[in-house]
């Protein structure tokens, strides 16, 4: 079998029904295997777009995504989607084309060191040397990416290569590799002494992140959570594991989180983190964070632990094996609920006197944050909400009150603007039956706006729910608190205008001004049969709030 | 409240981080190329400093040695170890205990070496159990294998006499014992 075709047989068997991809001269092979091959390739605009649809897909599904590039630029392009694959842990294979073997370090027309340039935001790279090994490089590249902590895996295959007859039959057993082993049960003791410390801890907070969304288990967190009555807050990434509807929940924590969340960090005796890694938007200043608690620790990655905040009690292991354990361990204890009256009292304290809200805005002024709160209205909070960086990503996270796993997408690690449209492309290709809607900030949009041709093409009908506050928001925000108003390179001014530039690539667009209107415009680009773009003009200089400014302490939180 | 008792959170401690002295780890590599690329790139984008480091091949051709010192006063080695295992090339990782396993290095110094000179430097040699490899007209290559310590404590014998040039190559090292 020709080397191209077998790497089709090869996705077939991980399972793959559909990739991401542009062609070009060092992908040709691959791309006429794919004429007969039973797959789906979504033809993107732009290949970092590509990449983000593949971290779209596998964010929605769990499964791994997968893009394509050709050699070259082909490559560069896809580096911005690893990297954020990367730092969001997201499974995803993606395969270049890379010039003829023979060429190789020649400096050969469209070269790139694609292996070289990415080494460093890679979970694994693979360049194919010989081309009986493709299939099982690509086995082994799906099994690396989807297993243990996630991320993404690079496989090169030159161009000569893909061209050659091999034999290929499909892999029988697992893939072994001596020096990949991910430790998946967690230690027993150490649970055993998780489960009594918990016992023995009066203010105890569960703390939980985009870890427990990739193990699956929100079932598993929610069974403990609610095994004692425990308060939780989770991170960004893991937002929608536990209900936000839960009388237990404390809402998100850090940079951006409630202060409850955060005093919750700050005056707890004991914090259990559950696939969650202690970056500087929860510490912020690491002297200060969270001076009077002892750490329990359950991360896969035993790399994460002790990285940033040392643990006391390490767990090493799968949260969807560690946490049923953990529970059963918590419920064989003789535990005192009553114990934990007191910190509940302090929690609700918080709670009442400081509640997420915002200032109401002038007659048929858009606030940001209300504009959130009626998409959850119009999907019935049940979209899978993708985003952009900014503000508005912000204010959905506060807002949205995402009750399910999975159904919030967005950039937390590297915080890649033009993730949202890309990305919800590739949910609603894994997803159809869902509602996907992109909440994009006018700043952020405009860097992937293109794959709304990708989106009218391959009739992908996702729908845009632009934040059009006109500034780069986020950034603003910055500059007004604290470099004295000082004004640089935040204006988006007049141009584009949305509506004509949804409309010229065939979408639908529409414009929406006055709050009074917000509902009936959502209701109908939701009813649009066909992508479709809503230019909503909010607040313009409305800050994200509240706010631990960058280094600061829980305590120091502002607005 | 019986067996919760068992652990007070006031009992609970972290371990320290930061070792205080030399570490040698020695890594087991999967011969691929690229590989010390990874370990490399790796210690840079962490912001490791490497003292020393040597790659040879081991017993299994398949098999590479990694041999590299850092300083566990600066990093913390247990941090260190597991990113290093993050990477699907690494095989194993031995934190070689100085008690426990052997450590050399080997070095070759150019020094100039005037007639006058010359006998002084060959006794040096004698005495460090160090080979004059090659003569020449105006120098003298020699060729010392010993401990980290040794080495420097050669060569600031021998800078006074006029050091040339040298070449060491880093550390590399063995446990002790059987297994
Ligand atoms: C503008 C902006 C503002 C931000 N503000 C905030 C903010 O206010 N609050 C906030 O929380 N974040 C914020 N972030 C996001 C932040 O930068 C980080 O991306 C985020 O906090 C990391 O989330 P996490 O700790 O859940 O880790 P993730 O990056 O989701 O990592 C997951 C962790 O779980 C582990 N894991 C993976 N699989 C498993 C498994 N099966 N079992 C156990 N463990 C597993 C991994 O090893 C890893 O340690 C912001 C980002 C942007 C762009
Ligand atoms: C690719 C990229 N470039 C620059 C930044 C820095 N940055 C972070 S937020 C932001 C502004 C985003 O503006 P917009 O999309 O309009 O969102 P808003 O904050 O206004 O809601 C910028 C420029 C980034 N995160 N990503
Ligand atoms: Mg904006």
């Amino acid at each position: 079998m020709r080397a191209a075709d077998a790497l089709m047989e090869s996705l077939k068997h991980e399972g793959v029904d559909h990739i991401f991809g542009i062609p070009g001269g060092a992908n040709l092979p691959t791309y006429d295997a794919l004429v007969d091959a039973d797959l789906r390739h979504v033809q993107v605009m732009h290949e970092q777009a590509g990449g983000h649809a593949a971290e779209g897909y596998a964010h929605a599904s769990g499964k791994v995504g997968v893009a394509f590039g050709t050699s070259g630029p082909g490559a560069t392009n896809l580096v911005t989607a690893i990297a954020d694959a990367m730092m969001d842990s997201v499974p995803t294979v993606f395969i270049t084309g890379q010039v003829r073997t023979e060429l190789i370090g020649t400096d050969g027309f469209q070269e790139a060191d694609i292996v070289g340039v990415t080494l460093p935001i890679v979970k694994h790279s693979l360049l194919c040397t010989e081309a009986d090994h493709i299939p099982q490089y690509i086995h082994e590249a799906f099994h690396i990416a989807s297993t243990g902590r996630p991320g993404p895996v690079l496989v090169d295959v030159p161009t000569d290569l893909s061209k050659e007859e091999i034999e290929y039959s499909p892999p029988t057993g697992p893939v072994e590799l001596p020096g990949y082993r991910p430790n998946l049960e967690g230690n027993s003791k150490q649970i055993r002494i998780a489960a009594k410390a918990v016992a023995n801890a009066r203010r105890p907070i569960v703390y939980s992140g985009g870890g427990v969304v990739n193990a699956n288990a929100s079932e598993e967190l929610r069974e403990f959570v609610t095994c004692d009555n425990f308060p939780i807050t989770s991170t960004l990434m893991g937002l929608g594991a536990f209900p936000a509807d839960h009388p237990q929940w404390l809402g998100m924590l850090g940079m951006h989180g409630t202060r409850t969340a955060n005093y919750g960090m700050d005056e707890a005796d004991l914090i259990i983190a559950i696939g969650a890694r202690f970056d500087d938007r929860i510490t912020g200043k690491l002297s200060e964070f969270a001076p009077n608690a002892k750490f329990i620790h359950i991360d896969i990655d035993p790399a994460e632990i002790s990285k940033n905040v040392p643990a006391h009690i390490p767990i090493v292991g799968d949260a969807k094996r560690v946490l049923p354990k953990l529970t059963r361990e918590y419920r064989s204890l003789q535990t005192d609920t009553a114990r934990l009256e007191g910190w509940w009292s302090r929690i609700k304290a918080w709670q009442d006197e400081y509640p997420l809200t915002y200032e109401p805005g002038t007659e048929g002024e858009i606030k940001p944050q209300f504009m959130v709160e009626m998409m959850h209205k119009v999907t019935g909070g049940d979209a899978i909400i993708t985003s952009d960086v900014g503000q508005h990503q912000m204010w959905a996270a506060q807002y949205y009150g995402f009750n399910k796993p999975r159904r919030w997408i967005n950039s937390g690690g590297l915080g890649t603007m033009g993730f949202g449209l890309p990305s919800a492309i590739g949910a609603k290709v894994a997803c159809p039956d869902e509602e996907v809607v992109c909440l994009a900030g006018d700043g952020s949009l405009i860097m992937n706006i293109q794959e709304l041709a990708t989106a009218v093409n391959q009739d992908v009908p996702v729908k845009i729910f632009l934040q059009n506050n006109g500034y780069m928001g986020m950034v603003r925000q910055w500059q007004e608190l604290f470099w004295d108003e000082r004004y640089s390179g935040v204006e988006n001014g007049p141009s584009p205008d949305w509506v004509k530039l949804a409309e010229a690539f065939g979408a639908k667009g529409l414009r929406c001004d006055d709050s009074a209107d917000l509902e009936e415009m959502m209701e109908a680009t939701i009813a649009h049969d066909g992508p479709a773009l809503l230019d909503v003009r909010t607040s313009p200089r409305e800050n994200c709030y509240p706010m631990i400014p960058a280094g600061n302490a829980a305590r120091d939180m502002v607005g | 409240m019986g067996a919760a008792d068992m652990v007070r959170l006031e009992d609970l401690h972290v371990s320290r981080t930061l070792s205080g002295r030399k570490h040698v780890l020695s890594i087991l590599v999967e011969n691929r190329p690229g590989v010390l690329a990874r370990v490399s790139g790796l210690f840079s984008r962490r912001g490791f400093n490497i003292d020393t480091l040597a790659v040879g091949p081991t017993e299994d051709p398949a098999i590479s040695r990694i041999t590299l010192t850092l300083d566990g006063a600066v990093h913390p080695i247990d941090q260190v170890t597991k990113q290093l295992h993050k990477l699907i090339n690494v095989l194993k990782i031995r934190d070689m205990e100085p008690d426990d396993s052997v450590a050399r290095e080997m070095a070759l110094f150019k020094v100039s070496a005037a007639v006058e000179n010359r006998a002084e430097i060959v006794q040096f040699a004698e005495i460090f159990r160090a080979k004059i490899v090659d003569v020449s007209r105006r120098a003298l290559i020699v060729e010392v294998t010993g401990s980290h310590d040794k080495i420097e404590a050669f060569e600031s014998m021998l800078r006074p006499h006029g050091l040339l040039e040298m070449v060491r190559t880093g550390e590399v090292a063995l446990a002790r014992g059987g297994d």
